[in-house]
């Protein structure tokens, strides 16, 4: 029963993964395809002197994404926690229904509402916020903001798991002890759902550091994160090695998040036992 | 004691944030401007104009090939999978359930280059097929999770109550275990068929010339035509078509599990 997925697993997964460090140490064909031999020179081509500027703005932007996404989740995912049985499913419901559509056609529709001729910038022309020139798409506010929207529902599902099981008599308990409703939020009701944090952490941060679609439909040449960098060296100059190197260091930094976050888990939870055990 | 307001007014500015840019595009797909900065009038023309247009019924008949062929794979290999997981605990099922899981978390940018790496290197001709490989791999995934959290909830006594009866181990598992399961599989099956037709990334990059399924026709009409209230008609249809399929397998799931 394990082999028929366990082979096409290891075939058309494992070994793909592999085969992205493989690759990013053979040169490249003019033809497009992959060379014979073993070197070293692509791995070079890492030094280019764009690709800092590339990967700092790539961690940048799903930095930026990850802390929008917690600071908007949290208070969002504490509501619906908090709302009557009813309303929580209605809430729920609704916060999951618009991404059951497609992912491409909902950046696209951003695409449509912030263009130059759009609802929003018309809008904002009307009240004096923009000038007739000033432009809402192809830069890195847009990108942000696009990401933000796209990757929310990572973060809300897994802090409203946990604020569901929260038990909020410890809040009042907090507040009758004399401490304020936000001073009670900060100290109580967080630490209690931490785990639920750091798993929105890495289910916003990981994907975010993979995006394409976003910058490539939304961003411009300046607001460019590995992923396109990936996509160009692949279809633009057909130099597969070339993006299989970037796509290594992609993963590796995919791969990191989540050691650490495992790593600080195992940590905590090894320490909250220890505490039980002492009298 | 007073709550604050805020938590209540971020759920209701997410809602507006949510749904604004979905609404502004249907209502567009209807709208006789081409930009969709204001309203000029009522028109059909977009969608009527969409119909005419060939390459698109080519990408619909692609997409549908590969959605139905994934579909049907992945249910099959990822309800093994689930069985195989669920009766067994041993360090195979323990790698078996990571690589089941990896795919999941992995980002599909590295999954469609990891892939096209691979067919580049084994020598295959990009098209449907490789299409297929690569839709069928990121849906085996949701298929066995799905499935793999309906048996945690399935009555094991079912199965000893038909074998103290008299059935042999396959009777039982095909007329007391599937048809139980039955609602599980076809919630999976349903999610799977929607991540199909929804896939663009890894979809452009194991496509090859023939192969372009819808959301590939889409992007390049995002990328490269002047005709933008036609992508709205056409975004209209693939998100009720989605919208529907995903209400469907949510439906089929929570009625199985109450």
């Amino acid at each position: 029963m394990t082999a028929p997925s366990f082979v096409w697993l290891t075939v058309f997964f494992a070994l793909p993964t592999l085969l992205i460090f493989a690759i990013a140490l053979k040169p490249a064909d003019p033809l497009g395809g992959i060379g014979e031999g073993w070197t070293l020179d692509t791995l070079r081509t890492l030094s280019n002197p764009n690709y800092p500027a590339i990967v700092a703005r790539t961690l940048r932007l799903s930095a930026a994404t990850t802390a929008l996404c917690l600071l908007l989740a949290t208070p969002a995912g504490y509501h619906i926690a908090r709302a009557s049985a009813r309303w929580r499913q209605i809430l729920l419901l609704l916060m999951i229904v618009p991404f059951w559509t497609s992912f491409l056609i909902r950046v696209f529709a951003w695409k449509v509402l912030l263009h130059p001729e759009g609802p929003v910038k018309r809008l904002l022309l009307a009240l004096g916020l923009a000038s007739p020139d000033s432009l809402l798409l192809y830069n890195e506010g847009a990108v942000l903001l696009v990401m933000v929207y796209t990757y929310l529902p990572f973060a809300i599902l897994p802090i409203y798991a946990a604020a569901e099981k929260f038990d909020f008599r410890l809040l009042e308990a907090a507040r009758d002890l004399g401490a304020r409703g936000f001073y009670a939020f900060i100290h109580v009701f967080l630490p209690g759902i931490r785990r639920a944090l750091w798993t929105a952490v890495l289910m916003v941060f990981i994907p975010a550091l993979g995006s394409y679609v976003i910058p490539d439909l939304l961003g411009g040449p300046t607001s460019e994160m590995i992923g396109n960098k990936i996509a160009q060296r692949a279809f633009a100059d057909r130099n597969l090695p070339h993006a299989s190197a970037l796509s290594a260091l992609l993963t590796l930094g995919v791969l990191a998040p989540m050691i650490w976050v495992l790593f600080l888990q195992r940590r905590r939870d090894r320490r909250p036992a220890a505490a039980e055990a002492a009298p | 004691m007073k709550r604050s307001r805020l938590p209540a007014l971020t759920t209701l500015l997410l809602l507006v944030f949510f749904y604004l840019p979905i609404a502004v595009l249907i209502v567009n797909s209807f709208n006789a401007s081409r930009f969709g900065g204001a309203w000029e009038g009522f028109t059909l023309d977009w969608y009527a104009r969409l119909f005419r247009e060939r390459s698109v019924w080519l990408a619909v008949r692609n997409t549908a090939l590969i959605a139905v062929g994934a579909t049907l794979a992945s249910v099959i290999l990822g309800t093994l999978a689930a069985f195989a997981l669920h009766r067994f605990d041993t360090r195979l099922q323990r790698a078996h359930y990571l690589l089941m899981y990896a795919p999941l978390v992995v980002p599909d940018l590295l999954m469609g280059i990891s892939l096209l790496l691979f067919f580049v290197a084994a020598g295959f001709r990009l098209g449907l097929f490789t299409v297929f490989l690569a839709h069928t791999t990121f849906c085996i995934s949701y298929v066995a999770m799905v499935v793999l959290a309906r048996l945690q909830d399935f009555d094991e006594s079912l199965l000893e109550a038909a074998r103290d009866l008299g059935a042999d181990a396959w009777t039982a598992t095909r007329r007391v275990l599937l048809p139980l399961l039955a609602p599980g599989i076809a919630a999976g099956g349903l999610l799977a068929f929607t991540l199909s037709i929804d896939d663009f990334v890894i979809t452009f990059f194991v496509s090859g010339p023939g192969s372009t399924t819808l959301p590939v026709r889409i992007y390049s009409m995002i990328k490269h035509s002047r005709h933008l209230p036609m992508i709205n008609a056409l975004s209209a249809i693939l998100m009720i078509v989605t919208f529907g399929a995903a209400w469907a397998s949510r439906r089929i799931g929570e009625r199985n599990a109450a």
